[in-house]
């Protein structure tokens, strides 16, 4: 029942992408390569790629996304398979049908591949379980726990400004540690690809207990935090934290948390700023960082399609073994 | 036709090994059984004339085991469980007496809903079966019940299970008003709103699966404020299903100060922790959460010890469905009938503790926890009585679990110890082909 039994195959193939936790460098190295191959694609005139053709995919966003849905989608496209949107809204759990009953519906119309985005940590895996051998699920965000495809596309980018070794990097992730299922896989990408030290800059109560056995070296001052640092990744502040008493104000949380670039000045020269987006600006970082010359938060958005091209393309190649396999 | 008008027969159980802990009995000794008595042990009372044998030899004889928390499902959750169901499967594992908590639906608030379960039951007459009522009214935690009525009704005990009450005070004039009538108390440790929704214990595999966690100190802060009341009120109070090193030591310090309180563990908590959930495993989630390996062994060190004073399953049969989900919605709880006796041996195999201490955990333990006069084998007592092969193994799958409920971390593990005869009242109720 291991997310890495689950997640590869026999010969340590992707079957699934479900987390970053299970895989190994080798694999996540491959994605990397993989999308750099498709990076090419994406800026030709005919930006398609007939891999996945006649292959139909489903994206089922149990919870609201427009950027990662997106992405996703257009990564389909380009790889030339058939795309299905489905959002899932909160009623038709209160009609009572169960997630179960959601996807069996679902693969009856032959589906390939389940894009997943659920509110509730541990769903992607739960439908890697419970789909037919050949059929892949692709994470797409559940709950707090994972965000696979955002992790690769934020070591994509970090590669191609830094260059492939990350053991002489120092990386800091700022903000709702606790909630965020993007900074967890990061965490586990950025210790896979050895990279010198990963720190998680953040108040006690945004900070999940025992962080560190992550990996991680907590900080809860954002200069200590970020001082030295190659890369700063600014996390997105939920407005209804402020709900949960988890913080006093907006205000008190940009004055010791908000990213500027008199703050900023603590990191290396050529630091290099990321945010997954959208951006509350003026709350976790100022728009002079958000849009000034250290910021690839845009270069992250289009390197999304691209890592999404590549996890698509490796897992699905896996399950057309399957079929031959089966065949 | 009621059995129960009956006189059973006169019964030897012959050339077993028999383990009375209350008595401090254990060694090879025929039991002799008349009227829903112990008449005799070692030699027959005069004039007894045989009228069934049963044959222990390489076999233990103790008394029946009682269950503290054993959820029937029924009335409401028929489609989980029945009282017909869970009562043969309690007594196919040795259980003869077990107590239902109220959260029933309807709750057990009402003399008429004791009264409903207590009829079903006799109607299957395999297990007593004992309940516990509401502490307040539709356990929503503010009205109080009417506690007396369920006490004559026959509830042993009041509880509000895991669901909070809304404030210190009605909490307050509940356990006064339960000592009024000398009514125990079963407590919960959980305070609602640190628990927060969460479904797994707050620490390092909750951080790594992004698991909303329930704090250590949802039980310890509970516990600190539950030992003032009871100090204040006087109530015989009884904490179940502790879980943390910290409250266990909290609650053995009240009671070596001399406050009324007893605790309760349950099996799961004494072999898995928080490691178990590993990849979001559904029938590891139970509410209190599994916590760490500090936790696990300071717990069974409580158990040898006594300050926790008696075992249970906390059992909690669920339809498959209601695993089927992602982890956070999954029903909480595990089906625990079935491995009650062969997980409390487990106990004894790897070391925890001796074998009549467990025994009395499953027994005199719990019966004192309820004032029963059950638990124990001297002369006079219910011929309530367990017996069961140590050395019968056997692999815990759909096959061999009795309970509807087949939901347990332990499936496909293998179990050692299992019951052959099981006796309520001087009657076989349950014997293994």
């Amino acid at each position: 029942m291991s997310g890495a039994n689950l997640q590869v195959d026999e010969d340590g193939r992707l079957r699934h992408f479900l987390s970053i936790e299970g895989l190994n460098r080798g694999l996540l190295t491959e994605i990397l390569d993989t999308a750099e191959s498709f990076a090419g694609v994406t800026a030709q005139t005919v930006k398609k790629v007939p891999l996945l053709r006649g292959k139909t995919i489903v994206n089922l966003f149990f919870e609201a996304s427009t950027r990662t849905r997106t992405t996703f989608e257009l990564a389909a496209k380009r790889l030339s398979a058939d795309v299905l949107n489905i959002n899932v809204d909160a009623s038709s759990a209160t009609k009572g049908e169960t997630l179960l009953d959601t996807l069996r519906n679902l693969e009856a119309m032959h589906v390939d591949m389940f894009v997943v985005r659920h509110a509730e940590s541990g769903a992607a895996h739960f439908i890697a379980r419970n789909v037919e051998p050949h059929v892949s699920v692709i994470n797409a965000g559940d709950g707090r726990h994972a965000h696979p495809t955002q992790a690769m596309l934020d070591m994509f980018t970090i590669r191609r400004v830094k260059g492939p070794d990350f053991g002489r990097l120092r990386v800091a992730i700022v903000g709702d540690i606790l909630h965020s299922r993007v900074a967890r896989s990061q965490i586990h990408a950025l210790n896979l690809l050895n990279t010198g030290e990963v720190r998680v800059v953040a108040p006690k109560t945004l900070t999940p207990i025992h962080v560190e056995t992550l990996g991680v070296r907590p900080y809860h001052d954002l200069c200590e935090g970020i001082r030295d640092c190659d890369v700063v990744i600014m996390l997105r502040l939920q407005r209804e934290r402020m709900q949960g008493a988890l913080l006093p104000s907006e205000h008190e949380y940009y004055r010791l948390f908000g990213l500027t670039e008199e703050r900023l000045s603590v990191a290396k020269p050529d630091v290099t700023v990321m945010h997954p987006g959208p951006i509350n600006r003026g709350v976790e970082m100022d728009s002079r960082v958000a849009d000034g010359p250290h910021s690839v938060i845009l270069e992250q958005v289009t390197h999304g399609i691209a890592v999404r091209m590549a996890v698509m393309s490796m897992a699905m190649r896996q399950q057309d073994r399957t079929l031959e396999d089966g065949a | 036709m009621n059995p129960c008008s009956e006189t059973p027969p006169r019964i030897r159980i012959k050339g077993g090994r028999l383990i009375d802990p209350a008595n401090r009995v254990d060694g090879e000794q025929d039991l002799y059984l008349a009227d829903r008595k112990v008449v005799g042990i070692g030699t027959a009372p005069d004039g007894f004339q045989v009228e069934q044998e049963i044959d222990a030899r390489g076999q233990i004889v103790c008394p029946g085991l009682i269950d503290l928390a054993v959820r029937l499902r029924e009335p409401g959750q028929e489609h989980k469980a029945t009282i017909d169901s869970e009562c043969r499967a309690a007594a196919s594992a040795g259980i003869t007496t077990l107590c239902c908590p109220p959260d029933t639906d309807p709750v057990i608030d009402t003399p008429a809903v004791v009264e409903l379960i207590h009829h079903r039951a006799r109607q299957t007459n395999t297990t007593r079966v004992l309940t516990l009522g509401a502490l307040t009214r539709d356990l929503d935690g503010k009205l109080l019940s009417e506690m007396r009525a369920l006490q004559l009704a026959g509830c042993v005990g009041v509880t509000n299970i895991q669901r909070p009450l809304i404030n210190s005070l009605v909490e307050r004039r509940a356990f006064e008003y339960a000592a009024t009538f000398d009514l125990r108390v079963h407590l919960h440790a959980n305070d609602e709103s640190l628990s927060n929704g969460g479904c797994a214990h707050e620490g390092a595999v909750a951080t790594r699966l992004g698991l909303p966690g329930i704090p250590a100190a949802t039980e310890t802060s509970s516990v600190a404020r539950l030992l003032a009341l009871i100090e204040q009120t006087g109530v015989r109070a009884h904490f179940c299903r502790i879980t943390s090193s910290r409250a266990l030591g909290m609650i053995a310090r009240a009671r070596y100060d001399g406050l009324p309180v007893s605790a309760d563990v349950a099996v799961p908590y004494l072999f898995l922790t928080e490691l178990d959930i590993a990849e979001f495993d559904s029938q590891c989630h139970v509410l209190p959460p599994l916590r760490t390996q500090e936790d696990r062994a300071a717990l069974r060190a409580g158990l040898a010890n006594g300050s926790l004073a008696a075992l249970c399953s906390d059992h909690q049969p669920h339809e498959d469905d209601a695993k089927r989900a992602p982890f956070p919605s999954t029903a909480p709880g595990i089906s625990g009938l079935d491995t009650l006796l062969p997980m409390a041996l487990r106990l004894v195999e790897q070391g925890a503790m001796g074998l009549t201490d467990v025994l009395h955990r499953l027994t005199a333990g719990p019966a004192a926890i309820l004032g029963l006069e059950q638990g124990q084998l001297a002369i006079g007592a219910p011929a309530d009585v367990c017996i069961f092969d140590p050395e019968h193994t056997w692999i815990l799958d759909d096959h061999s679990m009795e309970s509807e409920g087949h939901n347990s971390p332990f499936r496909d593990w293998e179990m050692k110890g299992r019951a052959s005869h099981t006796l309520l009242n001087g009657r076989v109720v349950y014997a293994r082909e």
